[in-house]
C-alpha cells in the first residue's frame, strides 16, 4: 500500500501497539535543555529510575543564558540555578552536554542539525515545542512536556496517538524578497493558528525543494505555530550534502547504508492525507504579523483586517487593542523601537548573511535598537570568519553570543512594555519578548530593512 | 498522579480564543527547578499591574465566580510546550479545563497531572458560558467513568482516550507502563534498521 513519509518512519518506530490507538513509539534522540529537564531528572530519581539510554541524550542551555560576557558567572540567581542544575544532572547522569563556552553549544534546535544528530527517518524529541524543526530532514521530530521526558529517560520511548497527515504543497517560483520566513507565515495566515491541530505536516512541491535546509528548518520550525504536532520534508540531494561530513553523521560504508534507507524516505505516489492544501508561490509575498499570534499575519503592503472570520471579535479586539493598531489601517510608516534577528527560527548563518548583505554600507535607524544573536557558536564563528561582525558593527548593529535571547522574555534580553519590535523569532504572543512587548514577526530581510528605515516600509522597493 | 473520577464544582469563565501558555504562565516564572508553586504566577500579566495590584477586570480577581472548572475559548494551551501552565493550573485549584478546542502538547500535558481537558461543541461552551454568567453559583459536573459533562438539564458526552482514562481514574501513569515494557523495548532495539 502506498504511504506517506510521516507513516514510513512511524511505523519504523513502533515498539507496540495498544487498544485505543495508542502506540508505544521509540525515540532515537533526545535533546535536553535548562528549562524543562530539572522536574524530570527529578521524577526519574525519585523513582530511583537511572536514564535507560543515556548515550542517545544530548543537552545544552539555551533558554536561560546571557548573550553578553558568556565567560563570566551568571548574574541573575535563579537562571544560573537551573543552568547549574542542568550541569549538576548531566554530570550526575553522564549525559554529554554542550555547556557555556562549548564550541557546540547554541539554540537546541540550531545545533542538533548543525552536529549531525539530526537525521533523516530519525524519531527526535525534546521538551521543547520548536523541536519541529528537525523534520525539515525528514525526521519524525516533536516537542513533549516535562512528564514526557521523564517517560523517555526512563524507557527512550513515549505513548502516543498516532497524528493526522497533512500535505501543504507549494509549486511555482518564489518573488524577489521572498524567503522561507515568508512562506510559513503565509501558510499560518491562512490556515490559522489552530489549522493543523491533531496533524503532522508534510511540505511538498517545487518551491520547498528549491530551499536549502536551513530554509526548510525555519518552515517546520514554525509548523507548531498553526497547531501542527510536527512538519516534515522528505530528504533529497540537498538535504544528504548538508548532513554530509558533519560531526556526528554516518561515515565511510556506514553513510552508503544510510543514504540506501534515506533515499527510500518520501511520500509513495498515491499515497493519501487527510488533508491536502496547495498554494501558488507566486501569491506569496513578504509578510509581517500584526496581531498576538502568529495566525495574523498580513502582507506587508496591505492593511489589517476589519475582522477575522474565525475569530470571535471581543478576542480580535483584545489582540489589536494589545497592539495599539486599528483594524483597517496599514502597517508602512509605523516606527518600530527594536530589531531582533535570532532564534530558532532565524539565526543561522544563511539568516545572518541576508541580514549582512542588506546593511553592508547602510546605517540603522537612530531610533532603533538593533539586536543580532547567532544560533550556535559554530554560526558565531562562521560568521566572524565571513567578516560579518564586521559589517554588522559598522551598520549600528550588535553581534551577540549564542542562545534564545529576545525571543521569549526569561533571559536578560527583553522588550520594553509597548515598544514595538520587528523579530524573526516565532511567536507574536503577548508579553513573549517582555511583559507588554509589542512583537511583529518577519523575515530576516524584512527586519534588516526596518531597522535601516526605522519603520516599516514596503521592502520590494528597497530591494536593488 | 492524583486519581479523577468525579468534579462537581462552580466554574470560572473565561470566553478568550487562543489562551496560549505564555499566558497561562510567562517564561520568566519558568525558573524553577520543581513542580510546586506555579498557581501563584498563573494569568500573571492578566491578573497583575506592574506594580503587583490585582486587575480589577480579571476574572480570577472577581469574587463573583470561583470552583475547580476553568471555562476557556477555544484553542485552549497553544504555544509552548511547557508543562508548567498544566502545573500552574492544577497548582492553582483547577481540576477540569473545558473548551470547544485545545492545543495537542497541552492536552498531553494536562492529561499527565490529573488535569482534564473536556473538549465540547461550539453550542454547549456557548451555553454554559452564557449559564455562569447568569448563575455564578451554577453546578457544574464532569464525569469521567460516563463521560459525561452536565449542568442544569443540559448534557454532553466528551472523549478521552481509553488508555488515558485508564491512568486518570487509578491515578497510574505512563512511566509505569512503559518500564513494566523495558523488554519488549530492548528486543526493538535490536531489530531497527533506523540509523
Ligand atoms: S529560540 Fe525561542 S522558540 Fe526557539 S527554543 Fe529558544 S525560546 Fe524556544
Amino acid at each position: 500500500m502506498a504511504k506517506t513519509l510521516f507513516d514510513k518512519v512511524w511505523d519504523a518506530h513502533v515498539v507496540k501497539s495498544l487498544e485505543g490507538g495508542i502506540d508505544v513509539l521509540y525515540i532515537d534522540r533526545h535533546l535536553i535543555h535548562e528549562v524543562t529537564s530539572p522536574q524530570a531528572f527529578s521524577e526519574i530519581e525519585k523513582r530511583g529510575l537511572t536514564l535507560f539510554r543515556k548515550d542517545q541524550m544530548v543537552a545544552t542551555p539555551d533558554h536561560n543564558v546571557p548573550t553578553k560576557d558568556q565567560h563570566l558567572p551568571i548574574q541573575e540567581a535563579l537562571s544560573r540555578h537551573q543552568v547549574d542544575t542542568l550541569i549538576n544532572n548531566c554530570e550526575k547522569h553522564n549525559v554529554t552536554l554542550y555547556g557555556l563556552g562549548h564550541p557546540f553549544q547554541g539554540i537546541v534546535h540550531v545545533i542538533g542539525p548543525e552536529l549531525g544528530i539530526t537525521l533523516p527517518g530519525r524519531t527526535m524529541v525534546c521538551g521543547d515545542s520548536h523541536t519541529s524543526t528537525h523534520g525539515a530532514f525528514g525526521a519524525i521530530a516533536f516537542g513533549i512536556g516535562t512528564s514526557q521526558v521523564a517517560q523517555v529517560m526512563a524507557s527512550q520511548c513515549l505513548l502516543q496517538s498516532r497524528p493526522k497527515t497533512m500535505r501543504i504543497t507549494i509549486d511555482g517560483k518564489l518573488n524577489k524578497g521572498v524567503y522561507a520566513k515568508d512562506i510559513i507565515l503565509y501558510v499560518i495566515s491562512k490556515l490559522t493558528a489552530a489549522g493543523g491541530t491533531g496533524y503532522f505536516v508534510e511540505y511538498a512541491g517545487s518551491a520547498i525543494r528549491s530551499l536549502s535546509m536551513e530554509a526548510r528548518m525555519t518552515i517546520c520550525n514554525m509548523s507548531i505555530e498553526m497547531g501542527a504536532r510536527g512538519g516534515m520534508i522528505a530528504p533529497d540531494e540537498t538535504t544528504f550534502d548538508y548532513i554530509h561530513g558533519r560531526e556526528f553523521a554516518p561515515k565511510g560504508e556506514a553513510w552508503e547504508r544510510a543514504l540506501d534507507y534515506w533515499s527510500t524516505l518520501y511520500s509513495d505516489e498515491g499515497a493519501t492525507f487527510d488533508k491536502e492544501y496547495n498554494f501558488p508561490a507566486e501569491d506569496i509575498e513578504p509578510m509581517i504579523t500584526y496581531g498576538t499570534n502568529p495566525g495574523m499575519g498580513i502582507k506587508i503592503t496591505s492593511a489589517i483586517p476589519d475582522r477575522l472570520a474565525e475569530a470571535g471579535e471581543e478576542s480580535f479586539n483584545k489582540s489589536l487593542k494589545y497592539m495599539g493598531f486599528q483594524a483597517g489601517e496599514s502597517l508602512l510608516g509605523k516606527p518600530i523601537d527594536y530589531v531582533f534577528i535570532g532564534s530558532c527560527t532565524n539565526s543561522r548563518i544563511e539568516d545572518l548573511r541576508i541580514v549582512a548583505n542588506y546593511v553592508k554600507g547602510k546605517r540603522k535607524a537612530s531610533n532603533v535598537n538593533a539586536m543580532i544573536v547567532p544560533g550556535s557558536k559554530q554560526v558565531e564563528k562562521q560568521a566572524k570568519a565571513e567578516g560579518l561582525d564586521k559589517i554588522l558593527e559598522e551598520a549600528g548593529f550588535e553581534l551577540r553570543e549564542p542562545g534564545c535571547s529576545a525571543c521569549l522574555g526569561m533571559n536578560e534580553d527583553k522588550v520594553p512594555a509597548g515598544a514595538y519590535c520587528v523579530s524573526t523569532s516565532n511567536r507574536n504572543f503577548e508579553g513573549r519578548q517582555g511583559p507588554g512587548a509589542r512583537t511583529l514577526l518577519a523575515s530576516p530581510l524584512v527586519a534588516a530593512v526596518t531597522a535601516i528605515e526605522g519603520k516599516i516600509v514596503d521592502i520590494t522597493k528597497h530591494l536593488n | 498522579m492524583e486519581k479523577f473520577v468525579k468534579v462537581t464544582s462552580t466554574a470560572v469563565p473565561m470566553p478568550i480564543e487562543d489562551i496560549d501558555t505564555d499566558q497561562i504562565i510567562p517564561a520568566r516564572f519558568l525558573k524553577a527547578t520543581n513542580r510546586e508553586g506555579f498557581g501563584e504566577n498563573l494569568f500573571r500579566d492578566w491578573r497583575y499591574e506592574k506594580g503587583n495590584e490585582p486587575k480589577a477586570d480579571f476574572v480570577l480577581n472577581d469574587s463573583t465566580y470561583s470552583g475547580e472548572i476553568l471555562v476557556a475559548g477555544k484553542n485552549f494551551g497553544c504555544g509552548s510546550s511547557r508543562e508548567h501552565a498544566a502545573w500552574a493550573l492544577y497548582d492553582y485549584g483547577f481540576r477540569v479545563v473545558v473548551s470547544s478546542f485545545f492545543a495537542d502538547i497541552f492536552k498531553g500535558n494536562a492529561l499527565n497531572n490529573g488535569l482534564l481537558p473536556v473538549q465540547v461543541s461550539d453550542a454547549f461552551l456557548s451555553d454554559l458560558l452564557q449559564a455562569i454568567k447568569k448563575n455564578p453559583a451554577l453546578q457544574v459536573t464532569v464525569n469521567l467513568p460516563e463521560q459525561v459533562i452536565s449542568f442544569d438539564d443540559k448534557a454532553e458526552t466528551f472523549e478521552v482516550n481509553a488508555y488515558k482514562k485508564e491512568c486518570l481514574l487509578n491515578g497510574y501513569d505512563d512511566i509505569d507502563f512503559l518500564v513494566s515494557i523495558k523488554e519488549e523495548i530492548e528486543a526493538y532495539e535490536a531489530s531497527s534498521k533506523v540509523i
